[in-house]
């Protein structure tokens, strides 16, 4: 029931009123939150969600627990907002744990002037974003603060999900021989944000690839039931997950980088401000790894879902000399580098 | 992406390589010594160890990598300047990306802005200027830095600033000029380089014609090169024949943006606005007479030294760090004993290891701590 936003308060703007505890804040967790998010009379009564044990142990022996917290400026760019942000993320970090995501909690601080029409805006791509998942946000709470204690909106999922018997996903369980597949192009949020801020002055028709992974992990685990490792390539980038599986299994990952992904775009907004793709963030990839003999069907089984169109093998495990594991980039000359994690963020390099 | 992806094609590379093969099968007859030849500029450094160029040179030809990285350059005092200027609470300190992780003696100015400096990272000075306008009430310092390449910017954004009489708008000059070091590198008696790839993006600027004396009073050939792998390999492959024929001379490879003249406009922009200072501190190297640029006494109102009357620092390069061995080209980064030890990428003790441009951090970066040259 999308209510008006009328009678929420004065000149469409949050106020401590709405964090007070009185009527003004009744007024926008119903007009706001719960015609968003709620289906059902019955679940905005308690003081906590619910969770039926018996249908979720007939999904699995498992569950997973995740929690996120985001920040992002600014607080909407093409393909999404924090909202969208927010509700992908904690449903992909389920997802390539090999679980089916159940339900979310959303926790909001906001600050003080916040225009009530971008919080609807967020409020809704969550909804949005939750039912294209397939999951339910079924807790909340929200927080008002003063303007100058918050950029505008922060906001914090958590999830919880139920793993199937048959799966069992590990960072560390890679092996020798196994091959490392990416679902599609690298770095679009990154590139995508660093336009959105505009201080760039580059057009570009770049979007956010932010999209929950859910159905895209279970028709890829339905194909090769055996991957190995999985996880999304948020922060740091592709690079970071990669550095992460070559620690945690000691071996080599080798990377071909004539086969990584990338969009001519992103490619171009990359030299201009001599930045790495690698290390872009994304918000709809992940990195899978499976025996090589199940390497194709993984292909073609993303290859044929929506989210893994561009889906490519990029890598493969070997063993490591010394046994420290590492990643190591070949390109097309031939010439390979060794990958190594920048400290902080990637900074442009200007001069 | 045209006009990038042709200058990198695997196959041209092979030709390349074959060809400088060749030559430099004909000069190992002739020589025992090997073939070092210089790319002045971070940008072709950084291109070098990204497609691993050095790694498929034949064993008689060796790159030394030279001072052309403007961010590893600066000194440790200058750091400390722009921090104790960005701690002031009415000023917004702005400067480029690369500046933000360069640490003085204390600390960088990204860890200033932590500890509650008002530190921005702009993409253009035109940007600090635009900062000015929209915040009449504090003082808007720009982190002046770079070369040739970056110093019209600048001196535009002073011109503008003059135009519309911006009162809270300075910079702190740090532009720095190539051709003083070269020289100074040159005169020292054991420099051993035998031959140069100059810069590209100072050239368009400058030209080509001021590398002249190089060929003329010092007799190593320059070949002015672009940033793609196979600008690098052509531009050596010239080198490599100018060596072989005993020639000395100021080449082009980059001609698809650099002019011999380079840019008149740009250049009388840098004329308007600068005058040269009588020595400027590079880091690793130490004073260089003749080598920076400072605002003329017309522009002083927009010199944050003097509208800050600040005391500048010095501060002196560690002892163990060889920065200035590395950037002679008398050693390989990992042959100093700081290397990968105490300096670091994310604690960089030597000039080289701050920028990923300098020769140290590329080093690390590409190839890693446990290997040798």
């Amino acid at each position: 029931m999308p209510g008006t936003l009328t009678g929420i308060g004065v000149d469409g703007r949050i106020t401590l009123a709405h964090g007070g505890g009185g009527s003004a804040m009744r007024a926008l967790i119903d007009k706001v939150f719960l015609s968003a998010f709620a289906q059902g009379p019955a679940a905005v009564q308690e003081d906590q969600a619910r969770l039926d044990l018996a249908a979720l142990s007939a999904r699995g022996d498992r569950l997973a627990f995740t929690t996120d917290a985001f920040v992002v400026e600014p607080l909407e760019f093409p393909g999404g907002n924090i909202g969208t942000l927010a509700v992908c993320g904690t449903v992909n970090d389920l997802a390539v744990g090999g679980a089916s995501p159940v339900a979310l909690s959303a926790a909001f601080v906001l600050a003080e002037g916040l225009e009530l029409a971008l919080l609807r805006r967020v409020v809704d791509a969550m909804a949005q974003s939750a039912a294209q998942a397939g999951v339910r946000i079924v807790t909340g709470d929200t927080k008002v603060v003063p303007r100058h204690a918050c950029d505008g909106l922060f906001v914090t999922t958590s999830g919880v999900g139920v793993i199937r018997p048959q799966y069992n996903i590990s960072i560390a369980a890679g092996q020798v021989g196994d091959v490392v597949l990416v679902n599609g192009t690298l770095g679009d949020h990154g590139a995508a944000i660093l336009c959105a801020r505009g201080d760039l002055a580059l057009q570009t028709s770049l979007q956010s690839d932010c999209a929950p992974l859910n159905t895209l992990v279970e028709t890829l685990l339905h194909a090769v039931p055996d991957v190995h490792c999985m996880r999304d390539a948020t922060r740091g980038g592709v690079a970071g997950v990669l550095s992460e599986l070559a620690e945690a299994s000691g071996l080599l990952v080798k990377v071909h980088e004539a086969t990584l992904p990338v969009r001519p775009e992103v490619e171009g907004v990359c030299e201009i401000l001599g930045l790495d793709p690698l290390f872009l963030a994304n918000e709809g990839k992940l990195v899978a790894v499976v025996p090589a003999s199940h390497a194709q069907r993984a292909l073609a089984a993303m290859q044929g879902h929506p989210l893994g169109r561009n889906a490519a093998v990029i890598g493969t495990l070997q063993a490591s000399p010394g046994g420290q594991g590492g990643v190591q980039i070949v390109n097309e000359f031939g010439g390979a580098r060794v990958l190594t994690m920048p400290s902080g963020e990637q900074l442009p390099r200007i001069c | 992406m045209r006009f990038v992806k042709e200058f990198r094609d695997p196959h041209l590379a092979e030709a390349l390589l074959a060809r400088i093969n060749h030559v430099a099968e004909r000069i190992g007859h002739r020589r025992a010594r090997p073939v070092t030849v210089m790319e002045v500029c971070g940008g072709h450094t950084h291109t070098i160890f990204r497609y691993g160029l050095d790694r498929r040179l034949p064993a008689n030809i060796e790159f030394a990598h030279g001072p052309g990285c403007p961010v590893c350059v600066l000194p440790k005092g200058r750091i400390e300047d722009a921090i104790a200027l960005a701690h002031r609470p009415d000023v917004i300190f702005t400067t480029f990306g690369d500046a933000m992780r360069v640490p003085g003696g204390r600390g960088s100015l990204l860890q200033a802005r932590a500890a509650g400096a008002d530190v921005r990272m702009v993409y253009s000075p035109l940007d600090a200027l635009a900062l000015a306008r929209a915040n009449p009430e504090r003082q808007v310092v720009f982190f002046a830095l770079g070369f040739e390449t970056t110093a019209p910017s600048t001196a535009l954004t002073i011109l503008r600033a003059g135009a519309e009489n911006i009162g809270n708008f300075s910079i702190m000059c740090q532009h720095i000029t190539i051709i003083p070091t070269l020289r100074a590198l040159l005169a020292q008696p054991d420099f051993t380089v035998d031959g140069f790839i100059g810069p590209g993006h100072v050239s368009m600027v400058i030209g080509t014609d001021p590398y002249a004396f190089i060929a003329r009073d010092f007799r190593r050939p320059l070949v002015v090169a672009g940033f793609e792998p196979l600008d690098i390999l052509h531009s050596l492959l010239m080198v490599l024949r100018q060596i072989e024929a005993g020639e000395a001379r100021v080449e082009n490879q980059y001609a698809r943006v650099v002019a011999a003249q380079g840019n008149k406009a740009a250049i009388a922009a840098i004329e308007r606005v600068y005058e040269v200072r009588a020595e400027c501190e590079w880091r690793g190297l130490g004073q260089i007479a003749g080598s920076g640029l400072q605002l003329r006494a017309e522009w002083a109102g927009f010199d944050a030294e003097k509208r800050f009357a600040m005391q500048p620092h010095h501060l002196a390069d560690l002892e163990q760090c060889r920065c200035g061995d590395v950037l002679t080209g008398r050693i390989k980064p990992p042959q100093c004993q700081s290397f990968g030890r105490a300096c670091a990428p994310d604690h960089p003790a030597g000039a080289l290891m701050v920028s990923s441009e300098g020769a140290c951090a590329a080093y690390y970066e590409y190839h890693g701590v446990g290997e040798a040259a």
